[in-house]
Order: structure tokens, then sequence, then C-alpha cells
């Protein structure tokens, strides 16, 4: 939305207008809300998006297929594997290879260590938002030791690159399953329960959570929200499951639906806990990669310059926020003549600037924190 | 005047000058307590959030405070252009005189007072409600919606909640029959059964009431809404910069030591030595030393307190937390104290209850705190601090 051309009709003397600018520390990125409100109660606010934007979809024009993935990274950089995931989905389709099964395993395991992370963050970035500074420093203690592994499986601590065309990067360094497994009999259920303990039970997070911004099913499907935010209005999809991808369906993980956990279901609290409840099942996901691991190789053979038939896929994965997918259009050359990628908190803008009309501006904090939106998924 | 050999033309003289002396201890005290506790406070944050927190300047960073004061200091008095220059300029003072005029009346030992004003709790509510003027003019001239907007909420906080801490207080004054604190330290006994705390269960409420009414008054999580830093960036004190925000800043923090101080003399029996009588105290240096210690230790364990919810309890919102105050505070301070004064009767006629309910309030104490022990215990053995991070690297 370009700021300067809102005409807003604020009444005379009843509402003014607050402008939660682009630097700020509640909202996650650099996301700018106009906001409307008659002193504490607000008619709306207005988010204004764009401030992240850095033309990534136009630079996949004119970059070559392998040569993209370090973009895909920065499309939402606490869930980067997961866009590496989707990217390399989509040219795989069209390129026609077949990935081998060691290399799947290592995708789901590189995805659901990073889905712990990005939801540690996006929990205690939201228990921050509401107040309680120390879940959100333990989660990023407990976030250290993933960014440790990661490191050891691909070099980097928070853009991978992890991902190719046709497999992995690189196999699983000596003493790597050790420290994974290691790492998750401490976090499940010992920090998990800690984690519990200490915030999500907390009768004040609890009052400030419940029945905040309840997104019932129906409007969460006519917005089209996606992943926990969908899952917390009781809508029961996953892509993992229902849209089967990788090796997912080796495994066997639940996939948690609010149902109203202390309040009503799809509010801000059931977004919360679904969040929790979904790092329980990585781990479990996680347990049992790392004991069907099969041996084989890490990434199919693709030529070095990779061109691709005309055609058009698209490839989506369950990440953290929800669906990202990356819809690719060739035109039979080196490089895509369409990239669009699709994400998670691009489509919750709008269920904020929906669900934000009537709620005090102290819970706007609440309902930006619960969708856990990340500027650089808005505006990629 | 003319007893000690000066004329009385100087008289007034003199008593301005041991009255700056004495302003000067006191402040040296407040400040000194408001710099360490900053460092403090932000060790124990640290250690509680697995961080180390300040430990460079200084030993263990204890000087941290004289670091961050000498910056602000050197600092560009920066005023908006937009505000108000003077009531800018003037803002910070309400809010530390309001706080730092209270250290006249807390007790430190027996004799050591500033001054023992026998309506010494009124003049501490009443002295507090400066803070007020101070935010409201600090949230409006900032020149800025959000720290309009924090400034009304603080003013409508702290307005809001003196109300059950004045009834709180109040909870405990009929049974001492006085408002000066030094008297109701010496009507407390020295064992902990004989405290104010454990005299009727209404004094029991009242201690609650008034200790979660004064973290409101502080602006203290959880009802640090004003100066939510998700929400308000800094709330009333946004534009401040330098020595005038450090006037807020250490305002806020001297009340903690005052909230402490209030608590242990009303409820925790101040400077009272268990099996010592009064007067026995009030002449013996030893004594009354022993007994500023005891009354510096209880205060820091409630500031302890204090810091610890900060940094483990989420904050309120505005709405929530007005309605807790008058609809949950008010009507319990009011019933507490309608019912407290029943309570005083009764003991006056039947001093046995007095005397039962007070060890019974006593082990009832003591059964809250074992719960509490028990409680660490379990999360000590069941989430050990395991230094896992050393074998990743």
């Amino acid at each position: 939305m370009d700021g300067e051309n809102i005409s807003l009709d604020l009444e005379e003397g009843q509402e003014m207008l607050l402008n939660m600018g682009p630097q700020h520390p509640s909202t996650h990125g650099v996301l700018r809300f106009l906001v409307r409100a008659d002193g504490e109660v607000m008619s709306e606010a207005i988010p204004i998006e764009g401030y992240l934007h850095r033309g990534i979809e136009k630079i996949a024009e004119s970059t070559p297929y392998a040569g993209f993935i370090p973009y895909t990274d920065r499309v939402d950089y606490l869930a980067a594997m997961f866009a590496n995931h989707a990217y390399v989905t989509a040219v795989e389709k069209l390129l026609g290879v077949e990935v081998p099964r060691r290399a799947e395993y290592l995708r789901v395991i590189a995805d659901e260590i990073n889905r712990i992370a990005s939801h540690l963050i996006a929990v205690g970035a939201m228990a921050m938002d509401i107040g309680a500074f120390t879940p959100f420093l333990h989660g990023i203690r407990e976030r250290e030791i993933i960014n440790d592994l990661t490191e050891m499986l691909c070099g980097a601590r928070l853009t991978y690159n992890y991902m190719r065309v046709g497999g992995v990067s690189a196999d699983l360094p000596d003493g790597f399953i050790e420290k994974l497994k290691g790492f998750l009999d401490h976090f499940e259920p010992g920090f998990i329960d800690e984690f519990n303990r200490l915030i999500s039970g907390n009768e004040i997070l609890v009052k400030r959570c419940v029945n905040v911004a309840t997104i019932t099913a129906d409007e969460a499907m006519d917005m089209g929200l996606v992943g926990p935010n969908l899952r917390a209005s009781g809508v029961d999809w996953d892509l993992r499951r229902d849209m089967p991808y990788s090796c997912y369906p080796d495994f066997q993980f639940d996939v948690p639906i609010g149902r109203g956990f202390r309040g009503t279901v799809g509010d801000s609290y059931d977004r919360f806990v679904v969040r929790v409840l979904e790092m329980t099942q990585s781990v479990r996901i996680l347990r049992q990669a790392i004991e069907r691991i099969p041996d084989g190789e890490f990434q199919a053979k693709v030529p070095r310059k990779i061109k691709l038939p005309v055609g058009e896929s698209y490839g989506a994965v369950e990440s953290s926020r929800g669906e990202l997918g990356f819809y690719l259009i060739s035109d039979g050359g080196e490089m895509p003549y369409r990239l669009k990628i699709r994400t998670g908190s691009f489509s919750s803008m709008w269920a904020i600037h929906q669900k934000s009309r009537g709620c005090f501006v102290a819970d706007l904090v609440v309902l930006i924190a619960s969708t856990d939106i990340v500027a650089p998924e808005i505006d990629r | 005047m003319t007893a000690l050999g000066i004329p009385d033309a100087y008289s007034f003289w003199v008593l301005a000058a041991v009255f700056l002396v004495y302003a000067g201890v006191a402040m040296g005290f407040a400040s000194l307590f408001a710099g360490v506790c900053s460092w403090y406070e932000r060790r124990i944050a640290g250690r509680m959030q697995s961080r180390i927190g300040p430990n460079r300047v200084g030993p263990q960073g204890i000087l941290q405070w004289l670091a961050d004061g000498m910056k602000c200091f050197l600092k560009e008095d920066l005023i908006p252009q937009e505000a108000d220059p003077p009531l800018f300029r003037l803002a910070p003072y309400p809010v530390f005189i309001g706080v730092a005029s209270t250290f006249v009346v807390l007790p430190f030992s027996a004799t050591v007072v500033g001054s023992d004003l026998n309506v010494g709790l009124v003049y501490l509510i009443a002295i507090t409600a400066l803070v007020v003027a101070g935010i409201l003019m600090a949230g409006w001239s900032s020149n800025s919606k959000w720290t309009l907007l924090g400034g009304i909420r603080s003013a409508a906080q702290m307005i809001s909640y003196e109300i059950p801490l004045a009834l709180a207080l109040l909870v405990v004054v009929v049974p001492a029959g006085t408002l000066s604190l030094q008297e109701m330290i010496r009507h407390q006994g020295g064992a902990p059964w004989n405290w104010f705390v454990f005299e009727s269960p209404f004094t029991f409420i009242a201690f609650f009431v008034y200790f979660t009414s004064a973290l409101a008054e502080g602006n203290r999580t959880p009802f640090d809404l004003p100066e939510a830093e998700s929400e308000l960036v800094a709330g009333y004190n946004t534009e401040y910069s330098g020595m005038r925000f450090l006037f807020f800043f250490f305002a806020e923090w001297m009340n903690l030591y005052v909230v402490g101080a209030v608590v242990t003399a009303v409820f925790l029996g101040g400077w009272r030595i268990p099996g010592i009588p009064v007067d026995r105290q009030a002449g013996n240096i030893l004594l009354e030393f022993v007994g500023f210690v005891l009354f510096v230790a209880k205060s820091l364990t409630l500031v302890n307190v204090i810091i610890w919810l900060r940094w483990t309890l989420p904050r309120l919102r505005i709405d929530q937390l007005m309605k807790m105050c008058w609809k949950y505070f008010v009507p319990i301070g009011m019933v507490s104290l309608f019912c407290s004064m029943l309570f005083t009767a009764l003991v006056v006629a039947v001093p046995l209850v007095g005397r039962l309910t007070s060890f019974a309030l006593f082990g009832l104490g003591m059964l809250i705190c074992a719960v509490f022990v028990w409680r660490t215990a379990y999360a000590l053995r069941t989430f050990p601090a395991k230094p896992y991070l050393r074998w990743m690297v």
C-alpha cells in the first residue's frame, strides 16, 4: 500500500493517527502500521509493506537456476532451509530429476531443525512482545545449538544455502547424528516442559492472548492463511501430510490443531500453543529420520548449467510460517522467465488488517506476534 | 540553639545546614542504592536469561552504573523541536522529588530516621503522588502521540493504584494505632510471628495488596505498560536522553528501595531483633547496627523479589490492569479495612484470639515458603543447567 495515497477519514477530534513506524521494537522486521485509534481502541491498523523489498523475484529472472539458491535463503532468513527446499523442488519438477533417498532424508532433517529454530523465535518473540523477556533468551540459547548443528552441516548459521538441485550440498559430517540426538534428548521433553512451565501456562500471558483476534476456520480459509495460523483456527491442513513431498510419507507425526486451549478456537493463544506443539512433533520426525536414514548419494547428477524445458512448475513446502511456494515459469533458457514466491506472512497481513479493527493497541502487538510474520517474507 | 552557644540570629542557617547534611546523606544512600541496584538488576536479568550481564567495568561490572552515569552526563541535551521546552525541562524533577522525599520518613534503625513524622504513612502516600504530575508533563511536552499515550496510561495507572495502596496501609494502621513508621515498628515484635503481616488474616491480605499496588505505582512489570518497550519504545520518556532520562530511571530504582523499606517497616517488623525489647535496642550502638542490617536485609530481599518478578512475568494490558485495581483490589481493600477494625476490636476483648491467629498465619506463611522451596527443588532437579554448549564447539 502506498503511504501517500491513503485517504483516511479521521473523525474530527475523536480519532488520532498513530504511526507504528518501520523502526520499532515490536514489529517483526521493518514493517509499518498506520493506526487509527481512539485512544487505546483502534479502529484500523493499516499495514504498509515494502520497506524490505529487494526485488528477489526480479533478480531471479537474471540469475541461473543453481545460482539463485542463496537468494532464496533471504526470502525468509528464519526458515531458510524451507525456502531452499521449495525452490529446488520447483526446479527439479521441471528438470525431471530424481532425488536420492538419502538426500531426501537430509533435506527433511534440515527442514525440521529449521522448523524448531524458527518456532523458538516465534514463540519467544511473542512472549517478549507481551513483556516476558526471559523465555525469548532461553529460546535463543537453544537455538544456538541448532545454529551449531547447521554450521556443522553446511557451514552457515542462518542463511544456509544447503540444498542443491537434485539433492543437498554436503553429506552429514562425523558426529552430527550423535550431537543431534543429544540435542533432541535435551530439548524434548526437558526444554519444552521448562518453557511451558515458565511462560505457556502463565496466567498473565494467557489473559493477554485468549480471545484476542480470533480467526474462525472459515475466515482463515477466506483470507488465505496457511501454516500454524490456519491450523490454530481449527482447519486440519498440513502440506506434509495432505500433499506429501520429499520423504514425509515415511514418518509418523501428528498435526497439532487449535482447539481453544484456554479460550476460543483460533485466538492468539491457540496460535502460540500450536507452535509449541509443532516443535514437539518436529522432534518426533527428527528422531525417526535419524534412525531410518539410508545410505546413498547426497546429490543426483545434474548438469552444471541447468537449462529447464519450457513449462511451469510449482514447488511448495510446509514452512514454519505456512506454505512457502515457488512458482516457476521457464522459457527454455538458463534463467527463469518468471519466479513467483508465495509466502505465508503475506497472507497474514490481510488477516492483521481485518482483525485489528476494534482491538486495543496492546492487542495489535499480540496479533502481529501471534501470526508470526517476518518482514522479508512479506516484501521479498 | 542558644544552649549550644550559637546566637539566635544564625540559628536558622545552622539548622538549614544540618538539614542539608541529613539530606545529603539520605540522597547519597539513595543514589548509591539506585546505581548499584541497576547493576544488580542487570546481573540478575542476565543470569535468569542464561547470559552474564555487565561484568567489564570494575570488578564483576559493579562500576557499570558509574560508566552509564558519566556517559549520560556527557550526552547532548536534546529537546525535540516541537516540544514544550519549559515543561520538558521541568518534567523529570517532580518525579525525582516525589520519590526522593520519601526517604525522609524511612526508618533505618531505632534512632536513625530522617524525621519521625507522626503522619508518616500519609506523608508517604501523598508525596509519591507528585510523580504523576511529572509523568504527565513528560508525556505531554514531548509532543509525540506515543509518549502522550504512555503518559496518560501511566497517570491513570498510578492514580488508580494509590487507592488500594492507601487502603492496604490503613488496614495495618488499625492494629498499630499509629501512622508513624517508627511507632509501627516499635509496636511489632522481633520474632516473625509478631510481625504485622501475621497479625490478622486481613493484614496478611493487605501485605499482598500493598506489594502489588506498590509495583503498579512504580511502573514495574507486570504493570510496566507505560514503558512497554514493544509498544511505545519507552513510553513517556522516549524523547528524553542523557541526564534527564537518568532522573526518571533513578526515581524508578529509588522507588524500589522505598517499596521494600515501607513493606519491611509496616509488615515485616522493621529493625526489630527477635527477642530484644525496644528500649534496650534504642541505646545500644551494636544492637542498633544489627537492627539496621536486618532492616536493609529485609528491604533488599523484597527488592530482589521485585527484580525477579520483572524478568519473569509478562505485562498486563491497561484495561486488565484497571479492572484488577477497581474491581478487585479496591473492594478487597475496603472489606479488609472494615474487617480489620472488627478483628482488632475482637483482639482487644479476647487477646488469645490474636496470639492464635498470629501463630496460625505464621504457619501458613511457612507453608507457602515450603511449597515454594519444593517447587524450586523440583525445577532444579528436572531441568538441570547442563553445559552442553561446550561439546558443540
